[in-house]
């Protein structure tokens, strides 16, 4: 079992999310968040002064899988966001030791679905 | 309804054939009185929306962990400005009788008529209820524009007392000058709808509350400017396009009855000057700033309509325009330079209700042949020097008995949780997602 966990931006959602549901993946937790990488921060202008605006939004997904679906879903989701600028978002994919399901009690993978 | 209401236009010819001359006059009398007075409560129902305008606009510019302390403010100002100008404001505004040379006058504590007060025989535009309440939603106007300029870190309670001694007394003190038929009005100053008696009175209090409260944290920091954006661009637009509803019985109002060719005339100075002043304040901000700022635009309304406000029966359309787009060009312009000489209005009070203001009553010396720019420019600096001083006393007063400014740590945490324990938006997050 593997927890990915990605970052991506707001605008991509949509096309993400329509990626996943095709190969597949209808299960996802979503946030938002905010975040720095290497797109760096931006400026923005208020009442003639300018902002400095370190932390941009981003959408943060965390999707439980199999190991059998991580390669589809890393790549559903590469498919969705990719633009090939900066700021396109990062995915990490870690282990996952456990995972009950709490209306049936499952545990394992059988409870990550 | 067509049929009522036409047969409600043929009653009066009825009687007119029917009944003897002079009788067939007072009805005609009466029925101008009520339809005067009616006006002018319609007008008192406007000025009042503006109070819901002020709260949107004041939300709309300050952060949303201070909406509930802000609402709250608000909220208590139109009680306290009713109450006061009930219990003494209105007779200190309008004593009839002037002691020290126009200076001072006082008709007693409380409201309140015998029968001739409800009659044309008071006023042939209202009566002596309608008077006091019209009256009365001015006054708490004066309080509401100091709230946005101190916002954010004025402690809850030292405003409310604030808010109390200067509605109830400095507001009417000083408006008696000219409304009361003071000094000033003997002089040939001219204030239509309260450029001076009204904006830049609130104005003045704001620049001594600013300044006695400092900048809010993180506003200026090593010697450059930090914005604090507001929270609600479109609340704060909400408030604008509600001001400007309400100027119409601000303005439309102070005609003080229905006189069709003034009441109309106004309607269209102040829309045109409104009109202007947002052309005034895009053309300004396009071009001197970087980006056209809608902060700045609004404000360029708001600016548009207190710079009218002295003059909207008094001046020509044309004139209107030109009062109105200045005042925009001059709003952005006087933005800009309280931010540098670090006065923190987080709401740009000081330059829409005090620079305008003072535009706006010095714009009738320039435009109206029949008054004069020195008796203008006498009027703005009298109320200027009283307005001022009285709100630095007053607020003196204030810091050096029960403090100012909240804590640092209570200003960080917000106004709303540190002052009210509550919040504005328990359960409520905008989610970027789709």
């Amino acid at each position: 079992m593997k927890l990915v966990i990605a970052y991506i931006q707001p605008a991509a959602f949509h096309d993400v999310k329509q990626a996943l549901t095709e190969v597949g993946v209808g299960r996802m937790s979503v946030a938002n968040a905010q975040g720095v990488g290497q797109q760096g921060g931006y400026t923005e202008t208020y009442r003639g002064a300018e902002l400095e605006i370190v932390l941009r939004k981003k959408v943060r997904l965390e999707i439980a899988v199999n190991d059998d679906y991580v390669e589809r879903t890393r790549e559903a989701i590469i498919e969705g966001a990719r633009t090939g600028n900066f700021g396109d978002g990062v995915i990490f994919v870690v282990e996952l030791a456990e995972c009950y399901r709490i209306r049936t009690g499952e545990s394992g993978s059988p409870a990550v679905g | 309804m067509q049929l009522s209401r036409k047969s409600l236009l043929i009653l009066p010819l009825l009687c007119a054939a029917v009944a003897p001359a002079p009788a067939a006059a007072q009805t005609a009398a009466d029925a101008i009185f009520t339809v005067n007075n009616t006006w002018m409560l319609v007008a008192t129902l406007l000025v009042f929306m503006m109070h819901l305008g002020f709260s949107f606009l004041e939300v709309g510019l300050t952060q949303s962990k201070n909406t509930v302390n802000i609402l709250f403010k608000n909220v208590s100002i139109i009680a306290i400005g009713l109450l006061t100008y009930a219990i003494v404001g209105f007779n200190l505004m309008y004593p009839g009788e002037f002691s020290m040379g126009g200076f001072f006058g006082f008709a007693g504590f409380g409201i309140g008529t015998d029968a001739s007060g409800l009659t044309a025989e008071y006023s042939e535009g209202y009566t002596y209820w309608t008077d006091f309440i019209f009256q009365a939603m001015f006054a708490a106007t004066a309080a509401t524009i100091v709230s946005g300029a101190v916002a954010e870190r004025i402690k809850l309670a030292s405003f409310l007392v604030f808010a109390t001694v200067y509605v109830g007394l400095v507001y009417p003190f000083v408006g008696s000058w000219k409304w009361g038929g003071g000094w000033l009005q003997e002089m040939g100053f001219y204030d239509f709808a309260g450029s001076t008696l009204v904006h830049s009175v609130g104005g003045w209090a704001a620049v001594a509350g600013v300044f006695l409260l400092g900048p809010r944290l993180g506003k200026y920091v090593n010697g450059r400017i930090h914005p604090i954006p507001g929270h609600s661009l479109p609340l704060a637009a909400a408030g604008m396009f509600l001001l400007w509803f309400g100027w119409f019985g601000f303005n439309g109002g102070s005609v003080l009855s229905a006189d069709p060719g003034l009441v109309s005339l106004v309607f269209v100075t102040t829309c045109l000057a409104a009109s202007a002043g947002i052309v005034g304040a895009m053309i300004t901000t396009w071009t001197v700033q970087k980006y056209p700022d809608l902060s700045m635009v609004i404000n360029g309304a708001l600016a548009g309509l207190v710079g009218i406000t002295a003059g909207a029966d008094v001046v020509s359309v044309l004139d209107s325009v030109i009062i109105g787009a200045v005042a925009g060009v001059l709003v952005v312009f006087s933005v800009i330079f309280v931010d540098r000489i670090k006065m923190d209005d987080p709401v740009g009070a000081i330059s829409v209700h005090l620079t305008c203001g003072i535009w706006g009553t010095l714009a009738v010396g320039i435009f109206s042949p029949d008054h004069s720019f020195v008796t203008q420019l006498i009027g703005v600096l009298a109320y200027g020097a009283f307005a001022l001083t009285a709100a630095f006393v007053i607020f003196s007063v204030i810091k050096a008995t029960m403090g100012l400014r909240v804590s640092e740590a209570d200003e960080r945490r917000g106004l709303d949780l540190s002052e009210h324990n509550m919040e504005a938006y328990p359960d409520y997050q905008i989610m970027i997602t789709r």
